[in-house]
């Protein structure tokens, strides 16, 4: 029988397939089932977390990654404009941070704030505790990250936006503000959520500044469970929780950006 | 008193680098004037425009808008340019925003408007350009030529005594070049003063009260479109009108082809 093109690429595309089936049900009945469940669905340990899984350690985690990042953005947007500006030392100043802070470890960044800010202004502190703390710190970072998004954004609004603007006798920053940035973060939304996603994530270094009863997070409130239990399912819970917290995000920024294509 | 010309252009220079744009722009539109500007690509119609709104920073010369110099650097142009109105190539609608919200947005934020005196003007305009049943869409839903007339709209909002249109129909299917000159050709006859970058030399012709001939950043001639177009006093004017209004007319030897044997 002859293999006519249509025929070789068929024959091809269902042998993927079951290439790809046999790789996972081989890696799925290779793992030692009764024992993993053992270890990582106890349901005993799971229940034992709650309610406080929830109404402490998520609930922080969803306060340090908002508290993060409404200050990243704030932060972020004026490091765009800085960049963007047509003063020289704010550009300087805007891109040197820019690189320092994308360029350090996050968790290091909250080091430094944590042990490095009682040092330099030793009689006050960062309003807030460690929600002020873990804000400035996670938001550093964030707000380098942030900076250059938003600056692609407002660079991927067109020029004539801005024109069209300002002919009809808006001043520059009201053209900014009215016809460029909602645009600009129309555009950004996708790479944002990405940021805010990570930075979700990126609460659980608030360990380091050493959290109480109170302010734990989750997955410092999945360690220290382990700890007591000495059973491993509690990372399986955390693991859950964070993503009630970034699957909706996911939908929720889907919904917008369906709305945003049609206005655009 | 003598009225004020609504545009004084003396002298204009601009360059961008090295590259001279305008070499040395002298002209006076009155008020009620239609004043269209052709001319080759390149030649400057767009930079001079562009000049009178400051959207483009003069290198020389002045340019007086209705009296107030806005070459002068203490002169507020934001208020310069709210009398101004500009209509684009690319018509530059807003697009996060509906048609009646494009057209609303200056009349609130810049002029400050009332809100209910806004939307009665926006219904206006809106009605005046044929797009009334319009204003919820967002411009992405319509046509360029709908566009065009939104963006039309727009500018006639803010009640200018002064309306530049940067080649408004160089970016629409043929088919919709029509319904956008058949709305200037309307404001034209209200009285509107208009300074028209434009190729479309049938509207020049009949709605111009004067034609302005551009070439290398300088004005070669103008004058009144019937003398301008039937007799042509200078030769660059004449081969660039040959070219524009007799396309198939151009000959090999003209652009130095050599015939194949």
């Amino acid at each position: 029988m002859r293999l006519t093109p249509r025929r070789r690429r068929r024959i091809l595309r269902v042998a993927g397939y079951i290439v790809f089936a046999l790789a996972i049900v081989a890696a799925v009945s290779a793992a030692d089932w009764g024992r993993l469940s053992d270890a990582f669905f106890r349901l005993d340990v799971a229940e034992s977390m709650f309610p406080e899984a929830i109404t402490v350690a998520l609930r922080n985690t969803i306060l340090y990654t908002l508290l993060a990042f409404a200050f990243g953005l704030t932060v972020g947007l004026v490091l765009a404009l800085m960049r963007l500006s047509t003063i020289l030392p704010y550009r300087w100043f805007a891109t040197a941070y820019i690189e320092l802070f994308r360029g350090l470890p996050a968790l290091l960044v909250l080091f430094m704030v944590g042990y490095g800010v009682p040092l330099a202004f030793p009689d006050r502190e960062i309003p807030g505790g460690v929600y002020g703390s873990v804000t400035v710190g996670l938001g550093l970072t964030a707000a380098a990250y942030m900076a250059e998004t938003i600056r692609a954004g407002i660079q991927a609004v067109p020029k004539g936006q801005l024109e069209a603007a300002r002919t009809l006798g808006m001043s520059h920053p009201r053209a900014m503000v009215s016809i460029v940035l909602p645009q600009a973060f129309r555009i950004v939304i996708p790479p944002l959520t990405n940021e805010i996603i990570l930075l979700t994530k990126d609460t659980s270094l608030v360990y380091v500044l050493g959290v109480t009863s109170s302010t734990i997070e989750l997955t410092k409130f999945a360690g220290d469970t382990l700890n007591t239990r000495v059973n491993p399912t509690p990372l399986v819970v955390a693991g859950l929780l964070y993503l009630v917290i970034t699957l909706p995000m996911s939908q929720v920024v889907r919904g917008l950006e369906r709305r945003a294509r049609r206005e655009r | 008193m003598t009225a004020m010309s609504t545009i004084e252009i003396t002298g204009l220079h601009k360059s961008f680098g090295r590259l001279e744009v305008l070499r040395g722009i002298d002209l006076t539109v009155e008020p009620g004037e239609v004043v269209c500007v052709i001319g080759p690509s390149g030649s400057g119609k767009s930079t001079l425009l562009r000049c009178v709104n400051l959207l483009e920073e003069p290198t020389g010369g002045s340019i007086r808008v209705a009296g107030v110099e806005v070459t002068d650097p203490d002169c507020d142009i934001d208020a310069v340019r709210r009398g101004i109105g500009m209509v684009f190539q690319q018509f530059n609608l807003f697009g996060h925003l509906t048609v009646r919200e494009n057209v609303t947005i200056a009349q609130r934020r810049v002029l400050r408007r009332s809100r209910a005196e806004a939307y009665r003007i926006t219904t206006d305009n809106l009605n005046r350009v044929g797009l009334a049943d319009k204003a919820d869409s967002y411009p992405a839903q319509l046509s360029g030529g709908q566009q065009q007339r939104v963006a039309i709209a727009r500018a006639l909002a803010m009640d200018p005594q002064l309306m530049l249109f940067d080649e408004p129909t160089s970016a629409l299917d043929p088919e919709l070049v029509g319904e956008v000159l058949a709305v200037m050709r309307g404001l034209a006859a209200d009285g509107m003063t208009m300074l028209v970058v434009t190729h479309e030399m049938a509207f020049a012709r009949e709605v111009a009260s004067r034609v302005v001939f551009m070439d290398a950043g300088v004005i070669v001639e103008q004058g009144r479109p019937a003398e301008v177009f039937a007799h042509p006093r200078e030769d660059r004017t004449r081969e660039f009108l040959h070219r524009v209004l007799e396309p198939t007319r151009v000959s090999e030897s003209e652009i130095g082809a050599q015939p194949a044997d």
